[in-house]
C-alpha cells in the first residue's frame, strides 16, 4: 500500500470508527436519544426528510443565497486584490483592517442591511459577502506577490499584451493561491448565511434547523444537520482536491 | 530539418548593417531617495553571428546590460540598437532572452513550454509541431515532452528555457547566466551544447556569466566588466575556430586568457566586495 493510500485508509478507519462508536453510545442507552440520535437514525432521517420534498424550498433558498454571495466575493475579491496589489500606498493603509476583518462581528449589521435592502433574502447575501470577501481578496495579493517576477518578464520577452499577460502567465501562476481564496470563501458564506438564517431570517436550512431545535423535533434537527455537514464537506473537499493539484503541480524542486 | 531552429539566414544580409546590436554610451541608474548608478557608460558593437561572453564582479550591472539590450529596461541614457533600429520601450522581434532564474511556466508540460511563444505568436499548428519536436530533440527533452518542470532537474528545467526561446528562432541570444545554478560538470556539457546551437542557429550570442572559463571556452570576445557601475575594463579576442568544444579547456591558450581575465576581475571583484588591491 502506498503512502498515501494508508493516509486515506487511516481518514476513513477514523470517521468509520467514530461513527461506529457514537452508534454504539446511542443504541446502548449511554447517551441519551433525547440529546442525540444514532448516526444511523439521522440518516434515515436526513434521507426521508429530502424525499418528502418538505425542505426543498429552504434547500433553494440557502443554495442560492450561498451561490449569490460566493460569486460576488469571488468576483469582487479577486479585483479588490489586484487593485491593492496595484497600489501598494493603498495596501499599506489599508493592511490593518485587512489583517483583523474576521474579528467584526458582520452580524451586528443585519438590521442595518435590513433596512437598507428589506426583508428578502439579500442583507444575508451581504453577510455572507462581506464574510468571504475579505478572504479572496487576501488570497489573490498573496497569489499575485508570489507571481516570480521572471515569468513576466518571459510574457515581456514573447511581446504578450497586459491582457495577455493576466491571463495566460499571472492568473495561471496565481491559480493555487486563488482556489485557496475561493475555498475560504465558499466556507465563509456558507457558515455565516447558514448562522443568519438560524438567528436572524423565517427561510432557509438554518432557519429550519431552529424551528426544528424549538418544537423539539429531533429527527428534522439531526437529518438537517447531517445533510448541512455533508454537503460542506463535499463541497470543501472537492475544493481543497482541486488546489492540492495546483500545488503539487507548482511546488518548485 | 536542421532549420528549424535557423533564423539569421532568412535575413537579408546583404542590406545589414555592420554592427548586429549596439550600445552606445549607455547608462543605467535607478532612481530613489539614494540613486544607484548601475551600468555604464558602455559602448558595444556586436557583429552579426558573434559569440559575445561578459563576466564581472557581482552586482556591477551584467543583468541590467542584458535588460537594457533586450528592451527590458530603458536606458537612462545613451542609444541601444538591434539590426539598425533603436530598440525602445517592449522586446523587438528576432530578440530571444534566457533567464537566470527557472523560468519555466510549472503549470504548462516541457512541450506546451516550448511552444508557448510560437502559439501566442500565432504560427501554423503544424510548423509548431515542427519545430517543438526539433527542438526538444535538439535539447535531449524526447523522454520528457509530457512531464512537468517540478519532475526535471534545475539542468533539464533550463534546457527547456532555452528551447522555449530557441524555436522563435531569435537572431540575437541574450542569455543571463543560463548555468549558473548548476553543477560544473553540468556546465561544461551544457556549454557545448550552446556552441552546437550557436553553429546551428546562426544567431548572434550575448552570454552573461561568472564563470572565467565558461567565458573562455566559449567566445569570440569576451568583455570584462568594472564594479558597480559596470563598464568594460578589457575586451579580449579569444582567436578560437567556429567549430570548438569544452575539450579547449586543454589548450595552452585557454589559461592565457582565464588568466587575463582574472587579473582584472581580481581586483574588481575586490572593489566590490569593498577591499582595495593589494
Amino acid at each position: 500500500m502506498s503512502r498515501g493510500r494508508a493516509v486515506l485508509a487511516s481518514r476513513v478507519g477514523l470517521i468509520v470508527g467514530s461513527i461506529a462508536l457514537l452508534e454504539i453510545l446511542c443504541r446502548t442507552g449511554v447517551i441519551n436519544p433525547l440529546t442525540l440520535l444514532a448516526p444511523s437514525q439521522m440518516a434515515v432521517a436526513m434521507v426521508d426528510l429530502l424525499a418528502s420534498g418538505k425542505v426543498t424550498p429552504d434547500i433553494e433558498r440557502t443554495f442560492s443565497t450561498v451561490a449569490i454571495a460566493f460569486a460576488l466575493s469571488v468576483v469582487v475579491g479577486t479585483a479588490a486584490g489586484a487593485v491593492l496589489h496595484a497600489m501598494p500606498r493603498l495596501r499599506r493603509a489599508l493592511d490593518p483592517l485587512l489583517a483583523s476583518y474576521y474579528a467584526v462581528p458582520f452580524f451586528v449589521f443585519y438590521p442595518v442591511l435590513v433596512a437598507f435592502f428589506g426583508l428578502n433574502e439579500m442583507p444575508l447575501v451581504a453577510i455572507g459577502f462581506a464574510a468571504a470577501m475579505v478572504a479572496m481578496a487576501i488570497s489573490t495579493l498573496n497569489g499575485l506577490d508570489r507571481v516570480p517576477p521572471v515569468l513576466i518578464k518571459v510574457a515581456r520577452m514573447h511581446r504578450l499584451g497586459r491582457l495577455r499577460t493576466l491571463f495566460l502567465v499571472v492568473v495561471p501562476a496565481a491559480a493555487a493561491s486563488l482556489m485557496t481564496g475561493m475555498k475560504l470563501a465558499l466556507a465563509y458564506a456558507f457558515i455565516s448565511i447558514i448562522a443568519g438564517e438560524f438567528i436572524l431570517s423565517g427561510r432557509g436550512l438554518g432557519y429550519q434547523i431552529a424551528y426544528a431545535y424549538n418544537s423539539f423535533d429531533n429527527k428534522t434537527m439531526y437529518g438537517l444537520m447531517l445533510f448541512v455537514l455533508l454537503v460542506a464537506t463535499a463541497m470543501n473537499s472537492l475544493l481543497h482536491m482541486w488546489e492540492q493539484r495546483l500545488l503539487r503541480r507548482r511546488a518548485r524542486a | 530539418m536542421a532549420d528549424a531552429l535557423a533564423g539569421a539566414a532568412a535575413l537579408p544580409g546583404a542590406a545589414a548593417p555592420a554592427a548586429h546590436a549596439s550600445l552606445r554610451g549607455v547608462t543605467r541608474v535607478y532612481p530613489g531617495a539614494a540613486p544607484v548608478h548601475a551600468l555604464g557608460p558602455i559602448d558595444l558593437d556586436l557583429a552579426r553571428g558573434e559569440f559575445f561572453s561578459v563576466v564581472g564582479p557581482s552586482g556591477c550591472g551584467k543583468s541590467t546590460l542584458i535588460d537594457v539590450q533586450a528592451g527590458l529596461a530603458a536606458p537612462s541614457a545613451g542609444e541601444v540598437m538591434f539590426e539598425g533600429k533603436p530598440v525602445a520601450g517592449k522586446v523587438p522581434d528576432g530578440i530571444g532572452v534566457v533567464f537566470q532564474e527557472d523560468a519555466s511556466f510549472p503549470w504548462l508540460t516541457v512541450t506546451d513550454n516550448i511552444a508557448f511563444g510560437l502559439r501566442r505568436a500565432g504560427v501554423d499548428p503544424a510548423e509548431v509541431r515542427r519545430r517543438v519536436e526539433y527542438a526538444i530533440g535538439f535539447m535531449g527533452l524526447r523522454d520528457f515532452a509530457r512531464a512537468y518542470p517540478v519532475q526535471l532537474s534545475g539542468g533539464m528545467r533550463q534546457r527547456v528555457c532555452i528551447a522555449r526561446t530557441l524555436v522563435l528562432q531569435p537572431r540575437l541570444i541574450l542569455l543571463d547566466e543560463p548555468f549558473g545554478a548548476l553543477d560544473q560538470q553540468t556546465r561544461l556539457l551544457m556549454g557545448d551544447e550552446l556552441l552546437r546551437l550557436w553553429r546551428e542557429t546562426r544567431a548572434t550570442v550575448l552570454l552573461i556569466t561568472h564563470a572565467l572559463d565558461e567565458a573562455a571556452m566559449l567566445s569570440d570576445r569576451v568583455g570584462a566588466m568594472s564594479a558597480r557601475p559596470g563598464r568594460f575594463v578589457d575586451l579580449l579576442k579569444t582567436g578560437w575556430p567556429r567549430e570548438r568544444d569544452s575539450s579547449l579547456v586543454a589548450e595552452a591558450g585557454f589559461g592565457a586568457i582565464t588568466a587575463r581575465l582574472w587579473s582584472h576581475l581580481r581586483a574588481e571583484s575586490l572593489k566590490a566586495m569593498g577591499g582595495a588591491p593589494p
